[in-house]
């Protein structure tokens, strides 16, 4: 579920950036050999020569530390390795203002499934609340929260637990 | 009540160890939970004429009928009955003149005898005598009339008859319950919702597992189920009619709603919404509407769970530090934390008759326990690494909850007497969770 909603997220990116693409001509070699057929993502800006889509989510994932923020047993305040984490996700964001994102909220397994549906709303909104704060748009931003539905690791133990207990920003276009 | 627990538990030993003709003395204690199962003989069922209806043959049903009885039964803890088939059916004639000689030597103290009937109308009469077997007396009889579908049901409400009149408890056999079935991964586990019989019996899914779901809770008129959907990215409340197995959103807007409960009177869903990171209890008409607001604290409000006269809510908050149980009025007024024990408290739930609140206790596994309103009386029922989530039994003996293994996505149903003892699995075709036990079927 979760794969499928970043693939089509990512779908849904390219596809923006290819309408943006047409409004800025400018921007684009000219045409090879004389023909009309050209590679949407060849010479873009950004991430130079990698061939990734400014404003996507490749070049969001290449740009930030990290898509993702953990926290503490129970706990939801943005520490200060989350704090850098997020610094460079506003920073992106920042360039490329008509790029929206949601903020998924997870737990470990270790609480009981209506709490960590609260719990994970707490943290997804804590990331959201610093973003705000950074001068990110709050109406750029929506939250959901997947408590204990969605592990990341999939062990039942402290590894796996502090990997759980996560924020993770998804851009969507 | 607590006497009157104790009386029936002299008559239990006076029942197994006496003969007396003087009047019925089998009894079975359900307080205690320690004596010895009721030996109780159900032999199959005969049937005036052999006849074919939609649920099989009349002569093949009677063996099916008894063994459904027998099965309630012995779940319950409280009885043990050799398998029907290994026993001498009586004739149609004996059904309400039982062998009392054949039976005395058998070792059981408690004989449920029945038969089955295809009536011109289609339906079926199944017929229910429970028989003290030293006392040479009937105790009790009852007859059902059935379509051939619920031919199920005739058995578990002759179980229920049979239950009810030895141990003095309400019925909860003819009931059903509705959970989460899973399967899969455990990052990309895929949730259903599906209803049961309590016995595992008639199983079917409900939603088709494109969305999570979670958090299925029956309301009282058995037609209607209140849970918990991520369709369309935007986890929220749904309605699910049984009747026509439609659905609709219970409340409007993007605010995350969860963890709902249906008032006894069946009006009102008692739920939790999260608004900008602090999550609250509401209620609203189970026909939807403008929710109103019942708290307002900084802390996380969520397991709302009413009282079975509806004037109070039991709920969990961690405005305190950790999350733990509280009472108050239904209006929101008065609110009391109740428990004071080591650890974290989740998940309570009013018992129907009242006198308990389930919960789940967090510290190095998780348990299911039972307190007092007022909070005191704490008794821990279960011991593993992940239980979790109680509902009562329609008469307020039996706890049904989920068991996660540890270390995988595996995840069971499990039933538990509230004396501690009898813990057993219920079987489910997939992995299972967040069973709620729905009400006595009329």
């Amino acid at each position: 579920m979760a794969t499928t909603t970043t693939k089509l997220i990512l779908a849904a990116a390219l596809v923006a950036t290819a309408g943006c693409a047409k409004k800025r001509p400018d921007v684009l070699p000219p045409a090879p050999g004389g023909t009309e057929q050209v590679d949407p993502n060849a010479g873009q800006t950004g991430a130079v020569g990698t061939g990734v889509v400014p404003g996507s989510r490749e070049d969001f994932m290449r740009s930030v530390s990290s898509d993702t923020v953990r926290f503490g047993l129970d706990m939801y305040d943005i520490d200060a390795e989350a704090r850098a984490i997020l610094d460079t996700q506003a920073q992106w964001l920042q360039r490329y203002p008509n790029v929206r994102i949601t903020i998924e909220g997870h737990c470990d397994e270790r609480g009981t499934r209506e709490y960590n549906l609260a719990l994970g709303d707490r943290r997804a909104n804590a990331a959201k609340n610093y973003l705000a704060a950074r001068g990110i748009d709050a109406g750029r931003i929506t939250t959901i929260s997947y408590g204990k539905e969605r592990p990341a690791a999939l062990g039942s133990d402290e590894a796996s637990y502090a990997q759980n207990r996560r924020a993770v920003t998804v851009t969507i276009g | 009540m607590r006497n009157r627990s104790v009386l029936r538990k002299s008559l239990a030993i006076l029942g197994l160890m006496v003969t007396t003709p003087v009047a019925a003395q089998v009894e079975v204690d359900v307080v205690g939970g320690i004596s010895e199962p009721l030996t109780i003989a159900i032999p199959p069922m005969p049937t005036p004429a052999a006849q074919a209806t939609a649920a099989g043959s009349t002569d093949e049903l009677g063996l099916q009928l008894a063994e459904i009885v027998a099965n309630d039964l012995r779940n319950s803890g409280l009885f043990k009955p050799p398998a029907p088939s290994s026993l001498r059916a009586p004739s149609f004639d004996q059904v309400t003149a039982p062998d009392f000689g054949y039976w005395g030597g058998s070792g059981a103290s408690a004989l449920v005898q029945g038969f089955v009937r295809a009536n011109g109308d289609g339906t079926l009469t199944v017929g229910c005598y429970l028989y003290d077997v030293f006392a040479r007396t009937e105790l009790t009889r009852q007859g059902f009339v059935v379509p051939p579908s619920d031919w199920r049901r005739a058995a578990h409400k002759c179980a229920d008859t049979v239950y009810t009149r030895l141990s003095g408890e309400g019925p909860y056999f003819d009931s059903r319950i509705v959970y989460v079935s899973e399967t899969g991964p455990k990052n990309r586990r895929i949730k259903r919702l599906a209803i049961m019989d309590q016995d595992g019996a008639n199983h079917r899914f409900l939603t088709n597992g494109q969305s999570i779901v979670l958090t299925p809770r029956f309301a009282p008129n058995q037609q209607q189920i209140v849970y918990m959907s991520y369709v369309n990215d935007q986890p929220s409340l749904y309605v699910y009619d049984l009747g026509s197995g439609r659905q609709r959103r219970l409340v409007s807007g993007v605010q995350l709603t969860f963890a709902p409960r249906v008032s006894p009177n069946g009006q009102w869903v008692l739920f939790s919404m999260a608004q900008s990171g602090n999550t609250d209890l509401y209620r609203v008409s189970i026909n939807g509407g403008s929710p109103q607001r019942l708290t307002d604290s900084a802390g996380i409000d969520t397991g709302g769970s009413y009282s079975p006269d509806g004037s109070r809510i039991v709920f969990e908050s961690d405005r305190g530090g950790t999350q733990q149980l509280y009472v108050m009025n239904a209006d929101g007024s008065n609110q009391q934390r109740i428990s004071f024990g080591g650890g974290r408290y989740a998940t309570p739930v009013w018992s129907p008759r009242g006198d308990l609140i389930a919960f789940t206790k967090l510290g190095g596994s998780f348990q299911i326990g039972i307190m007092s309103p007022s909070g005191g009386g704490e008794k821990l029922l279960t011991e593993a690494w992940g239980d979790e989530g109680p509902s009562w039994s329609p008469n307020g003996r039996v706890l049904t909850f989920f068991r996660a293994g540890q270390g995988s996505a595996k995840a069971d149903l499990w039933s538990v007497d509230l004396t501690g003892v009898n813990e057993r699995r219920i079987p489910t075709p997939l992995d299972g969770s967040d069973p709620s036990w729905g009400p006595l079927r009329p």
